[in-house]
């Protein structure tokens, strides 16, 4: 199990980067972490012709905050550095809730932000938290930069909004409306497994009643799902005594999860009615 | 730090492989050796290890960076070896199962032999580098990180109990899960 | 071959066996200097690649390797064509062979479909070797194999070992004259009636699924020629060396003498490294065809979908008891998937049968077989080898008579457990040997009762109770079975006084892991009165030691371990008595001690001294050379047991389960190293959980395998398991001098049983009733969804 050839390339700038991806009349891939990259290229269902490693572009390499007030993640900061980074740990929560979900530390010691972002694997926790948190993708080409909303940058699974000479820079998160609180849940069958179904949830209370919900799924379709039907029903309730049963219903009626060797439709349904209140009531405990 | 002879690196033997891509100059530090060489920009790490520079401790399991077996310290961090590219590493730092004991075994390998950490060892130096990482951590490690860790290396022989008990004599765990915000 | 028999006879108590000795293969393991096959690197090696069959079965149309042979670094490409009457097909010769007792007895049909080494008109699995590149690394070997063409003609495809053997079935394999492979019926005593007189007759169907033992090291082989003798020598990280080079030599068509197979150390087998694979024969095959060095080790992708798997049998089981829950018959038909061709025999499916009632007195049985072939993997031996699919089936059943009876699954067993006083146990059946299958030892109640001093259940169920009340499912689960270890026909070993005073002990059985550098030496260093420091272990070596059969079937201990006592202690008289020669003293006069020749009236000599003063004396006794030889052949089978106890808590929401507790009693008579020993109870233990709650090796309809990565087929980690509780008893074999049974399956074969029975014990109030593995939280979900169905729609 060995990757077919290619041509690797160290780039030493985002310009070095962009042009090679808009230059090289061969397939180009940028290579940031890895961790998801090398398995496929090692079972070949990739081919791409020449890497571009983008990891030591210096431009990449940060984590700061915005003078908005912005996290700003680098296209070649690790996991584990932002899990362990003090400004992530302290004002976005949800963020590092969503990584320690993410393989083991010995894949974060090596995977990136945006390399997740990316590559966009439907059961991946980090594009459901960009959702959640209206994060803002990065992005460069030869013709310029632009900024993509999460929501907007998700496609399908291993499918985003990215053109072939395209390249992430970073991705912004903007703080947590003040009273906002997170949690992301998630259903493996062993601790560091892909999600069978997990959820990523923001609340916030008023006057013992939910006067904020929103819920992101992940592992139930292509792209994060948000479903505003079990929202609109769940804002103004208490959750301790919300109908459960009615949203799960009304999840059933949105989601069409699909089957596969670790659940089946049915069970990923179930799940998402389960880890959705199980979640919130979490987020309601933070409140 | 003085290096034992088995922990060095042999001196890299380049094959004549008519290899279909480019080759890429590497300059990296393995087990505190320097080594300057050219590799084949698809080579993995653990190939580069066992088969050019005589390392072959560090064991390759799956390839798809699911068994932990290639684990190995790249600048202090444990890292699947088989989903690292040789040519990626130039400037780093990389250290292997060999480069741990002196003359007497390495806290965490000696912590293995007391509680019969090991059957077949196939899984073993992957594990022990694994747990290295946190060995060498100056903050105490929290019960749910210790899980982390541990969930990410595969032993198909002992039942991990004994892999365990090693990782908690090696390891300090801090008696309270006050970093688990999980 | 002779048997050799001993001459020294026990003085005293053993001093090393039954010490937790710490492993002395540790120190090399940690410091990364083990030498797996992986690592045997010879210069100039080549390495190989297979292009492998992505249809579950097609016929080869047509096949062109001209690209791939003119590839950069490509040195050979062979098919199956050019094989053809230059290697032979492949038979695990020694598996599918049917003793002549069960000849006689049971006349069962065995049929065998030879492997060819590379497919040449039909692939019937996916997976299934076709084309060989040997190439200058791996990584151009693959690339070669891309540029192969093929044309596949798609054929008819069956995966469902049941479909298989409806009479309108697609064949799985064209040249067979339909999809049975085997087929055998054992029975004693009146199933009929039996019945006739039950107060309860319990029909039920239970099933293991298919699994794959998955050994952390994948099966390699490196094959060499050596530059002075020009033959073959062979690494390989095989459990049976000496069949490995058997095989090789007939497939090849040259002698034995010509072939040396060595293992390395050896990274797990638990059954996958026991059989022979077409690769193993492939590899020597190019080494002797080229001249060169080649190397082949499979990636896990080749591990999970092309190398054996295992288990997936389906019992359907009649239980006839009395109101107590005596059982009075057991019937079971059993149909188990061979896969693409039945390699192996009777070993697993026969084994299942005689084990399926193995610790219960049950006067009647009636136990048929059928092994059907599909468009599958071949399944082979893994760790029980029979065992875990029959007690999952048999300790199922016996939880649901107790659920039927209102009466506590404990207490079922207990009125039928076989105790001290019915052995030695004549079950009626005939073994795997064709000999009357009997059970020499032990005491199954005395576990029974063990685990409920381990365990309390009277508290249990209190809690229980309580806890059902908020919504909290926790139950357990027992799991019993037997063990008949220590598999013949023999197993040989040789000790011998080097020149350094060194005592070289070799032996058949090689070590995956087991220990045997520790635990053998043991056995050897007691039976020589010779620190353990002095004696070198060397496990399969064929140009050491001619004659071995290997590491299987939880046979090392009893058969090697014998026969390395037998060797020592034979080794030792002859020190004795060399040394009272060399003095011209009675050999009373001397004794080895501690390593040292003590001599009445004279220095005591180290055993260096020794050889040295033999080599220049003129003495022409003919035992002068201080090397002994012995065969251990086991008069029958030494009978092991096990009673596991699993306490789940069952998420009834996710479907997801726990284990709050486990608990395993073994016996295996007397234990050489208890560290050992546990750690193989141990690693048993969580490889049969990993089958009760995660393994599972899936095609779909069209025979595609998906789970073929470790993201997809889940092995159990750190968390998937609690501390497991260990308890003993002891009950030493007679079959042999050191009183040791077999113990490295036992482990395996308790958990599906146990966690099964648990998680239906902790569903109880749903009234769902398991019947397969693994329980997984889909197959949970689906018992609730179904019983909700159920009792909203009035049922039961």
């Amino acid at each position: 199990m060995k990757p077919a050839p290619f041509d690797y390339v160290m780039a030493t700038s985002v310009a070095d980067v962009v042009n090679h991806l808009a230059e090289d009349e061969r397939e180009v891939k940028v290579l940031a972490g890895g961790q998801s990259l090398v398995p496929v290229l090692n079972m070949r269902l990739a081919r791409p012709q020449v890497l571009v490693d983008i990891t030591r572009v210096p431009d990449l390499q940060t984590i700061e905050l915005t003078p908005d007030g912005e996290l700003r993640i680098g296209a070649a900061v690790r996991q584990t550095d932002a899990l362990e980074h003090p400004l992530v740990r302290r004002d976005w929560p949800a963020v590092v809730s969503a990584i320690r979900h993410i393989g083991h530390p010995q894949i974060r010691n090596s995977g990136t932000v945006c390399g997740s972002l990316a590559h966009a694997d439907s059961s991946a926790e980090l594009p459901a938290v960009a959702v959640l948190l209206d994060a803002r993708i990065q992005v460069v080409s030869p013709r310029g930069s632009r900024e993509v909303r999460a929501a907007d940058f998700f496609l399908g699974t291993f499918t985003t909004d990215l053109a072939p000479d395209e390249l992430v820079t970073a991705v912004h998160f903007p703080p947590s409306p003040a009273g906002t609180r997170h949690d992301v849940s998630e259903f493996t069958q062993r601790r560091g497994d892909f999600a069978t179904v997990g959820v990523a949830t923001r609340v916030a209370r008023r006057a013992d009643l939910l006067s904020e919900c929103r819920a992101v799924f992940f592992g139930v379709g292509g792209t994060p799902v948000r479903v505003p039907t079990v929202e609109d029903v769940l804002v103004g309730s208490d959750p301790t005594t919300a109908d459960w049963a009615a949203v799960a219903t009304l999840l059933a009626e949105a989601l069409s999860p699909p089957t596969d060797v670790h659940a089946s439709a049915e069970l990923r349904l179930e799940l998402a009615a389960t880890l959705l209140q199980r979640s919130i009531l979490s987020a309601w405990e933070l409140c | 730090m003085t290096i034992k002879k088995a922990a060095a690196p042999r001196s890299p033997v380049t094959p004549r492989l008519v290899e279909p891509t480019a080759w890429r100059h590497v300059d990296l530090e393995v087990n505190g050796s320097t080594v300057s060489t050219e590799v084949e920009s698809r080579l993995l790490l653990s190939d580069f290890l066992r088969e050019r520079l005589a390392l072959t401790g560090t064991h390759v399991g799956c390839e798809q960076g699911a068994c932990g077996a290639c684990t190995v310290l790249l600048d202090g961090r444990a890292v699947r070896s088989c989903l690292t590219l040789a040519a990626a590493c130039t400037g780093r730092e990389v250290r292997t199962i060999e480069g741990l004991a002196e003359d007497s075994l390495h806290p965490v390998q000696q912590a293995f032999h007391d509680h019969h950490g090991l059957q077949c060892g196939f899984c073993t130096p992957g594990f022990v580098m694994s747990i290295t990482e946190l060995h060498e951590r100056e903050e105490p490690v929290s019960e749910d990180e210790l899980m982390d860790q541990l969930c990410g290396n595969i032993c198909r022989c002992t039942g991990y109990r004994g892999i365990e008990r090693a990782a908690r004599q090696s390891v300090r765990v801090a008696t309270e899960g006050g970093a688990d915000d999980e | 071959m002779s048997e050799s028999t001993s001459t020294r006879e026990a003085t005293e108590a053993p001093r090393l066996v039954g010490q937790p000795i710490p492993r002395v293969e540790d120190d090399r393991l940690l410091r990364g200097q083990g030498r797996f096959v992986d690592d045997v690197t010879l210069p100039d090696a080549l390495h190989i690649a297979f292009l492998r069959s992505p249809h579950a079965h097609a016929r080869i149309r047509s096949l062109d390797t001209s690209a791939a042979e003119s590839a950069p670094g490509v040195v050979a490409v062979y098919d199956g064509r050019s094989l053809l009457g230059v290697v032979e097909p492949l038979v695990n010769i020694e598996e599918v062979r049917v003793p002549p007792g069960l000849i006689e007895g049971v006349a069962p049909i065995v049929k065998i479909q030879p492997m060819p080494p590379l497919a040449h008109d039909e692939v019937n699995y996916v997976g299934q070797p076709m084309v060989m590149v040997v190439a200058e690394s791996r990584y151009l070997a693959e690339d070669a194999v891309e540029e192969i063409l093929v044309d596949y003609e798609p054929l008819p495809v069956v995966t469902d070992p049941e479909r298989a053997l409806d009479p309108d079935s697609p064949l799985a394999l064209l040249e067979a004259d339909d999809n049975v492979g085997l087929q055998a019926h054992i029975s004693t005593g009146d199933m009929e009636a039996a019945i006739a007189g039950a107060h309860v007759v319990l029909e039920e169907t239970f099933a293991s699924q298919r699994y794959v033992p998955s050994p952390m090291e994948t099966r390699g082989v490196v094959a060499s020629i050596d530059p002075f003798s020009a033959r073959l020598q062979m690494w390989s990280n095989t459990q049976t060396p000496h069949r490995v080079r058997d095989h090789v030599a007939h497939a090849l068509g040259i002698s034995t003498d010509d072939v040396t197979v060595t293992t390395p150390d050896v990274g797990g087998g638990f059954g996958q490294k026991g059989i022979l694979i077409v690769e193993e024969i492939l590899v020597p095959f190019a080494a002797r065809d080229l001249g060169r060095t080649v190397r082949w080790q499979a990636d896990r992708t080749e591990n999970l979908v092309a190398d054996t798997h295992a288990r997936e049998q389906i019992h359907h089981l009649t239980i006839a008891a009395d109101a107590d829950g005596r059982l009075l018959g057991v019937r079971d038909r059993c149909i188990t998937n061979m896969g693409c061709r039945n390699v192996v025999g009777l070993v697993v499916a026969y084994n299942a049968l005689v084990h399926l009632t193995g610790p219960y007195r049950v006067p009647a049985l009636d136990l048929e077989l059928v092994g059907s072939l599909t468009n599958t993997m071949f399944t082979a031996p893994y760790r029980g080898a029979g065992r875990p699919e029959a007690a999952f089936a048999m300790e199922r059943a016996m939880d649901r008579l107790a659920v039927r009876l209102g009466k506590d699954p404990a207490e079922v067993r207990r009125i039928n457990l076989l105790t001290e006083e019915d052995m030695p146990y004549f079950s009626g059946l005939l073994d795997r040997r064709g000999l009357p299958q009997e059970i020499d030892t032990g005491d199954y109640v005395k576990m029974l009762d063990m685990v409920e001093e381990m365990i309390d259940f009277p508290t249990f169920r209190e809690e229980q109770a309580r806890l059902r009340g908020s919504g909290v499912h926790r139950g357990v689960g027992l799991g019993m079975y037997i063990e008949m270890s220590g598999l013949g026909p023999f197993e040989s070993a040789r000790a011998t006084v080097l020149p350094s005073g060194t005592v070289r002990v070799s032996t058949g059985s090689p070590s995956q892991g087991q220990g045997h550098a520790t635990s053998f030496v043991q056995v050897a260093a007691d039976a020589l009165d010779v620190p353990m420091d002095d004696i070198e272990l060397v496990g399969g070596d064929t140009y050491n030691l001619q004659y071995g059969v290997g590491t299987i079937a939880s046979r090392a201990m009893v058969t090697a371990g014998n026969a390395i006592d037998m060797a020592c202690r034979e080794l030792h008289t002859q020190i004795e008595r060399a040394a009272a020669g060399l003095h011209g003293v009675a050999p009373e006069d001397v004794a080895l001690q501690a390593g040292k020749v003590v001599v009445a009236g004279a220095a005591s000599m180290t055993l260096a001294e020794l050889v040295r003063a033999l080599t220049r004396s003129p003495s022409d006794d003919p035992s002068a050379g201080l090397s002994a030889h012995a065969y251990f052949r086991p008069p029958n089978y030494a009978t092991s047991s096990g009673l596991h106890a699993a306490v789940v808590e069952v998420d009834t929401a996710t479907g997801a389960t726990s284990i709050l507790d486990y608990v395993v009693v073994h016996e295996a008579g007397n234990i050489v190293n208890p560290t050992i020993a546990d750690g193989q109870i141990l690693g048993g233990a969580v490889q049969g959980i990993g089958g009760a709650l995660l393994e599972h090796l899936q095609y779909d309809a069209n025979g595609q395998p998906t789970t073929a990565t470790y993201m997809d087929y889940l092995m159990p980690t750190v968390e998937t398991v609690p501390e497991i509780r260990l308890g003993e008893v002891f009950y030493p074999t007679p079959t042999n001098r050191l009183g040791v049974k077999g113990l490295g399956e036992g482990g395996a074969v308790g958990p599906q049983a146990a966690i099964a029975n648990a998680v239906e014990d902790a569903l109880r109030p749903h009234g769902v009733v398991v019947r397969s593995t693994p329980v997984n939280p889909d197959h949970i979900r689906r018992l609730l969804r179904e019983s909700a169905a159920a009792t909203t729609s009035g049922g039961e």
